[in-house]
């Protein structure tokens, strides 16, 4: 017997886990309230609220924003797979995203990467995604430019962005976590 | 330093006790020229923007003026709408976010006038979401602006009504593109539109039209408000009018974001004096002037231009790198780009090739995927030098790479097909050697770094 096939299953690791808060059903009217011409605006900005509170954007929340915004489900995954910023999967819970742009990699951001990347017990060589730890503690994965090339190499830590991360401050930044 | 800044939009920014509050910029004349402008009306700041012949900062150079003619708000019958985009994101530009992280209320205050100006009710602030930290503040400056009075129903009871709506991006570089972006705002993939038309003035945001502008172009507005468009071209060189903030790195000693009125610096002054020269006491090699889609300059370069002599005659001068002034028009002559602004500097140590990789996985990686020469091409070209780089390229790899990045440029929608060919064409042409010299050494070409600059 075939399973039915949602969208997005195939490259995700299955349902987002959660409940949907008052909180969040509001908040997310909110968003749709800016794009009084268009609701199909508020796709991003609700993806965005769906990656922030479930960690990744799977067939529930894939289903989920097509229903609120009366668009098909396919209008919703082609935003996700377009996107870099969005995923299907979950990071660790500390996710470092390492610029790779050549103003950052002439700042020696290749030696960042391979730092972090030591000082988490990785594998893979971090051109498929983000590389995630054993224990779901950390993930790592290149990011193109971060907007700060000045102060080569840059990191951020979820939302926290660090300049000038050379090998030292790369495991400051590890250990902080522990 | 020998030269000084001329700090126009960068006035306040890293100045001792400057916060990016509301109160803070009250205090140091804010919003006091969005007061002048709402006097003036919207017919007199747009003439005003015209005479100042302010050129958009966001990379193509374009007369601002002469976009925002594009719409005559007392014909036009559908809505308005104007997008600041805040997408900041060629490599080697950070100039958007000094001022959005240090001094956001200048920005919408540019914005708030240039909205006015333009009859637009409803405007949106494109920011990329890797500025984590970013939209935050624009959201409380916004909210911060509106319990003032200077945002929402009746602004300081003029009648003008204007909501400003921040809008997070999700990483794509192609959104910087003015039609991408809009397609993106309207919940799409970031696909730019077929041309014509040409701007989105004629059918944009919705299917109305549009003005989109960048940061900078949005807080020179505002200066421009406060002293006049003849005065405000006076700053800089004819054609090339005002400041332009100019965005250092790579391996020079000092980098960092400086301003200067446009053409008052020359590269070298820039390299060696500004920024204190290459670093570690080494030479320059070579330096990509605006942004990494511009084409790079090789030191020792001289380029031919017109000039006038002393009785107004156009002669033909040689210009050296070093003495290339930094504005729109000079660095057109020279055959590259002011662009973006952002000047990435190498030195005497570094690979070419490994640049050139870098940037073209770059491109690879940001291409949108909807014209088949960018999609298939750029990645090509990323493969060619990736395997150039890691000791296995063929003889004919140079002339291969020239081929397809020929094939790019001027088919496809939008320019990001030149932003992506521009450098390769530039740094085969100029480095033709470096590449032959590495395909040479194949396998022996194994690195000793185990780092290399095209991870």
């Amino acid at each position: 017997m075939s399973v039915p096939l949602q969208a997005g299953m195939e490259s995700c690791v299955g349902p987002e886990k959660g409940e949907l808060t008052p909180a969040f059903e509001s908040q997310a009217d909110e968003l749709i309230s800016r794009y009084p011409v268009s609701k199909r605006s508020a796709v991003l900005p609700l993806l965005h609220l769906w990656q922030e509170t479930f960690g990744y954007i799977g067939p529930r929340g894939v289903e989920w924003i097509a229903k609120k915004l009366s668009l098909q489900e396919i209008q919703v995954l082609e935003l996700v797979t377009f996107y870099p910023w969005f995923r299907q999967k979950p990071v660790g819970r500390f996710h470092f995203r390492v610029c790779r742009t050549l103003p950052c990699a002439l700042g020696g951001s290749g030696k960042t990467f391979a730092a972090l990347k030591k000082l988490m017990n990785l594998s893979s060589d971090g051109h498929e995604g983000a590389m995630i730890s054993e224990d779901g503690l950390f993930s790592l994965e290149y990011s193109e430019c971060l907007a700060s090339c000045g102060t080569a190499p840059v990191v951020l830590r979820n939302d926290e962005f660090y300049e000038k991360v050379d090998e030292k401050r790369a495991a400051d930044l590890v250990a902080g976590c522990r | 330093m020998a030269i000084t800044q001329h700090r126009l939009i960068f006035k306040h920014i890293d100045a001792p006790g400057y916060t990016r509050d509301i109160a803070c910029y009250r205090k140091h004349g804010g919003y006091e020229m969005l007061k002048k402008g709402l006097g003036m009306g919207g017919a007199a700041i747009r003439e005003e923007v015209k005479k100042s012949q302010l050129r958009g900062r966001g990379g193509a150079g374009f007369p601002t003026g002469t976009k925002w003619g594009f719409i005559d708000p007392s014909k036009v019958t559908k809505p308005i709408y104007l997008i600041c985009n805040a997408d900041e994101s060629e490599p080697g530009t950070f100039k958007d976010r000094q001022i959005i992280y240090k001094d956001p209320h200048q920005l919408i205050e540019g914005m708030i006038l240039s909205c006015f100006a333009n009859g637009v009710k409803l405007a949106y602030l494109y920011i990329r979401c890797e500025f984590t930290e970013g939209w935050r503040i624009l959201e409380t400056a916004l909210a911060e602006a509106k319990a003032a009075g200077f945002l929402g129903k009746d602004i300081l009871k003029s009648g003008y009504d204007l909501e400003i709506h921040v809008h997070r991006g999700a990483g794509a570089y192609i959104c910087g593109e003015e039609t991408g972006l809009i397609e993106s705002l309207e919940g799409k993939r970031a696909y730019p539109r077929i041309k014509p038309p040409y701007f989105p003035a004629v059918l944009g945001l919705y299917m109305c039209p549009t003005i989109v502008n960048n940061v900078e172009t949005l807080c020179n507005v505002r200066h421009i408000v406060e002293m006049g468009g003849d005065a405000y071209a006076k700053i800089g060189r004819p054609n090339n009018t005002g400041t332009r903030l100019l965005c250092v790195s790579g391996d020079v000693v000092r980098p960092g974001y400086y301003e200067f009125p446009c053409g008052a610096v020359t590269l070298g002054q820039l390299i060696y004096d500004v920024c204190g020269g290459i670093r570690n006491g080494r030479k320059l090699k070579a330096v990509i002037p605006g942004g990494s889609s511009a084409k790079v300059l090789r030191a020792g370069e001289t380029y031919k231009m017109k000039a006038k002599d002393i009785h107004g005659n156009t002669v033909d001068r040689e210009v050296r790198l070093e003495d290339l002034p930094m504005d729109f028009d000079s660095l057109a002559a020279a055959g590259s780009m002011a662009g973006s602004g952002g000047v990435i500097v190498m030195d005497d140590t570094r690979d070419m090739v490994e640049c050139l990789a870098n940037i073209s996985a770059f491109y690879a990686h940001e291409s949108c995927g909807q014209c088949t020469p960018c999609r298939e091409g750029v990645l090509w070209l990323k493969k060619i030098l990736a395997r150039i780089a890691e000791g296995h390229g063929k003889e004919d790899d140079p002339a291969l790479l020239r081929d397809v990045a020929d094939r790019i440029a001027g088919r496809t929608i939008c320019a990001f097909g030149e932003a992506a060919a521009w450098p390769v064409q530039s740094f085969i042409g100029k480095f033709k050697e470096e590449f032959q010299i590495r395909i040479r050494r194949n396998g022996t070409a194994a690195k000793t770094d185990t780092v290399s600059l095209t991870h």
